[in-house]
């Protein structure tokens, strides 16, 4: 009966997303939106303070890769002239590593996966998680999809506990030397045909942990990747919206 | 206790290098032996070289009851006395010296590997393995029980939700876990190499990845640490939202480690309510500095952004609608019988486990100990807001659930005072270059626990050693523990309720 009393206390909570408008934080820091016609001659204040050496000015023209950017809004602090700013776009996943590298406010986003695979995993999508040396961020922010508020399992998407139920793997961390044989164990066990998510900077090109000793530089240079998702962690509605255009849910 | 071969500091004081004694071995292992006897908590252990073939180790012993700090050092070779024998806080502490410096702990009762991988000193490894040969984790020789009823059980790397990896090997006999092994190193990414010569452009980046659910503990950590060491004490109002920012990560984290408790009894209500409450608190701390996880709140002299005064008022409404949602879902816990039954008496540890080992934060708290960063060594806002110290004595699954809800209470207490008082003034003061040459502790009661950065300056004012210690460390072993003679099945739930990071080990 408590039960009951406290489920009408806690009310309904599942977002409408995709039907409705996500709501995010009042400081969410999404897609940037990269101007250098306001950039001052010789200025390298956003490449100097970027953590992960994300930017880039080649001829003139700004570009910033999203794979490695932590949207730690370092450059847009640093930055006189307000050429790099960071907007509220959360849709950034991406079916390419080259579509991450960006030059403005655009972004070529992810496609769904072709004809037959479509049909197969469209709307029925079993995943099976590794983490390849994540801090436990992106973890906790795809794990909070399977929770009420985002209800990933009403899209016919779930986690699975063994990589043999699976359609494909959903990989975080730059994949440390330590689990690079785990993450091929556990890649070889997922029957074909199968996918592969890169999700978080770290999985999709080291993120801040780029070029130590230790470390892969993110998933593809261990097995192939269909999906990748920046971010520092990558907000869950960047997760989700990426998972549903893969699906063929989403599209535009 | 004969605090002779040691120097005294507060949290978050640094010292001259050179002011630190360098004891003979005896005296230095004899230190830290009646230190740990006295009761003193042994916040680190490690070496840093210093000259060619020889290697400082410090101790960094803490007093809960006067709030001090005492720092020893002796010089060695590449072998000492082990001290784990006469002081089992040390065991992990001089495995990872062996394992990082190739120093051999004589009479270390479990010398093995920590993290798995190669020594800073090319040629030479502490556990005979050579050169050529790849390091392959959790290849060791595990503890084993025999007989023919015995049947180990292997989880992991990959473990079944999504989690980050780790090894376990249990010794059963039926249901009954006689022992159980963990074996760690997954996620090693070499956090500490990257540190030194820093601070640079990344160093707080790393700093804040150490362990991403902890990413305001670390970084409040690191902040003190430049402050200390450049001498610019933090902006007061910056000090009050850290304050809030820290608080803010424990409700998150305490949330949905209750979510996952109720869970894994099969008790949905709890578990579906405080997964999206959870949310909420992620979403309170991205309200501060637009990331769910904190990372870009601490800033070195203060914090990046401020909060206006409405900012504060809508912060302080959804913390409140956030404290009586979680409240209710919580209370459900208490008041049904098929949840107890799990939670009680279930992964016991006593008292006495935890201070011979140096367990700290909530697993400590949940066996009766009064042992709190805030409350004993307390540094920024917490000088001037103190809140009571959450314990329960019985040391099982419900003691440490108990405690996190003891502490989700006092956490939105204290935060909403916090919102009221906040000083006005400046978020951030200009911090200075690091002084040389010298020594610093900073401690910061994270969210699991007793978070210590020890940081070393060298001539230039840069890290020559950055050592971090996470209360994960510390508290892995006392999940081994808390194993034994329980059923196998209640694995998932003394785990959860431990809830220790993998990476915040593995660094």
């Amino acid at each position: 009966m408590k039960a009951l009393l406290a489920r009408l206390q806690q009310k309904h909570r599942t977002i409408s997303f995709p039907k409705g408008e996500p709501r995010l934080p009042d400081r969410y820091r999404g897609l940037p939106i990269l101007n250098e016609a306001g950039c001052e001659t010789g200025c390298r204040a956003c490449l100097e303070e970027c953590p992960t050496g994300a930017l880039a000015k080649t001829d003139g023209r700004l570009s910033l890769d999203l794979g490695r950017c932590l949207f730690c809004s370092r450059c847009e602090r640093a930055c006189p002239a307000g050429a790099v700013r960071f907007g509220r776009d959360y849709r950034q996943a991406v079916r390419s590593r080259n579509d991450l590298v960006v030059g403005g406010p655009e972004i070529r986003r992810a496609a769904a996966l072709e004809k037959k695979l479509k049909i197969l995993l469209g709307r029925s999508l079993k995943l099976r998680q590794v983490s390849a040396g994540g801090c436990n961020a992106c973890e906790a922010d795809t794990n909070v999809l399977t929770t009420i508020v985002y209800d990933i399992g009403r899209f016919g998407i779930q986690f699975e506990a063994s990589p043999r139920h699976a359609d494909g793997l959903l990989v975080t961390g730059p994949v440390t030397e330590n689990m690079r044989s785990a993450l091929e164990k556990t890649y070889a066990a997922v029957p074909d045909p199968k996918i592969v998510i890169a999700c978080g900077a770290c999985a999709v090109s080291g993120g801040v942990f780029a070029d130590l000793p230790d470390v892969q530089n993110g998933v593809e240079k261990t097995i192939p990747v269909d999906l990748f998702i920046p971010g520092c962690p990558p907000h869950p509605l960047t997760i989700l919206d990426g998972l549903l255009r893969l699906a063929g849910r989403i599209n535009g | 206790m004969n605090t002779g071969p040691s120097v005294a500091i507060y949290n978050g004081q640094s010292v001259g290098t050179g002011d630190i004694p360098v004891a003979g071995v005896e005296e230095f292992r004899t230190f830290v032996i009646e230190a740990a006897a006295a009761g003193l908590g042994l916040a680190s252990l490690f070496a840093v070289p210093s000259r060619p073939g020889r290697f400082r180790l410090y101790a960094v012993l803490a007093a809960d009851e006067t709030g001090r700090l005492y720092v020893s050092s002796t010089e060695v070779p590449d072998e000492y006395p082990s001290i784990t024998p006469d002081c089992p806080q040390a065991h992990l502490f001089e495995r990872e010296v062996a394992e990082q410096w190739a120093i051999v702990p004589h009479g270390h009762p479990w010398l093995k590997p920590v993290r798995f991988h190669r020594s800073s000193v090319p040629g030479r490894d502490a556990f005979g393995r050579s050169e050529g040969r790849p390091i392959l984790p959790s290849v060791m020789d595990f503890f084993q029980v025999e007989g023919e009823q015995i049947h180990e059980v292997a989880v992991g790397p990959v473990h079944a939700g999504i989690i980050e990896p780790g090894h376990f090997r249990f010794q059963c006999h039926g249901e009954e876990v006689l022992h159980l092994e963990i074996s760690l190193g997954y996620q090693h990414r070499g956090i500490e190499r990257a540190l030194i010569g820093g601070p640079g452009v990344r160093t707080l980046h790393f700093i804040e990845n150490v362990a991403g659910d902890t990413a305001v503990g670390h970084a409040t950590a690191y902040g003190q640490m430049l402050e200390s060491l450049s001498g610019v004490p933090a902006a007061p109002r910056a000090q009050s939202l850290r304050g809030i920012a820290l608080e803010l990560e424990r409700l998150a984290n305490h949330t949905g480690d209750l979510g996952a408790l109720a869970g894994d009894v099969g008790y949905l209500p709890t578990s579906s309510f405080c997964g999206r409450i959870r949310g909420d608190f992620l979403n309170m701390t991205a309200s501060l500095c637009g990331n769910r996880f904190g990372r870009g709140v601490v800033a070195p002299g203060g914090v990046h952004d401020d909060l206006t005064e409405e900012d504060r008022g809508a912060l302080s409404e959804k913390l409140a609608r956030a404290g009586k949602d979680v409240s209710v879902a919580v209370k459900l816990l208490w008041s049904t019988p098929s949840v107890l039954a799990r939670f009680e008496e279930t992964g016991v540890l006593t008292a006495d486990q935890c201070r011979t080992l140096g367990l700290a934060g909530v697993p400590a708290r949940a066996c009766g100990l009064e042992t709190d960063i805030r409350f004993n060594f307390p540094s920024g806002i917490y000088r001037f807001s103190q809140m009571p110290v959450s314990t329960w004595p019985s040391g099982d699954v419900f003691a440490r659930a108990y405690v996190r809800w003891l502490e989700i209470q006092r956490s939105i207490a204290f935060i909403l005072e916090q919102l009221r008082t906040c000083p006005p003034g400046p978020v951030r003061v200009e911090v200075k270059a690091p002084a040389a040459d010298r020594f610093c502790v900073s401690l910061v009661e994270g969210w699991r626990g007793r978070i210590c950065h020890v940081g070393i300056t060298d001539s230039g004012g840069r890290f020559s050693r950055y050592k971090i210690v996470d209360p994960s460390f510390l508290n892995w072993t006392g999940l081994a523990l808390a194993m034994r003679n329980q059923p196998v099945s209640d694995f998932p739930l003394c785990n959860k309720s431990f809830n220790l990071s993998y990476c915040g080990h593995d660094l």
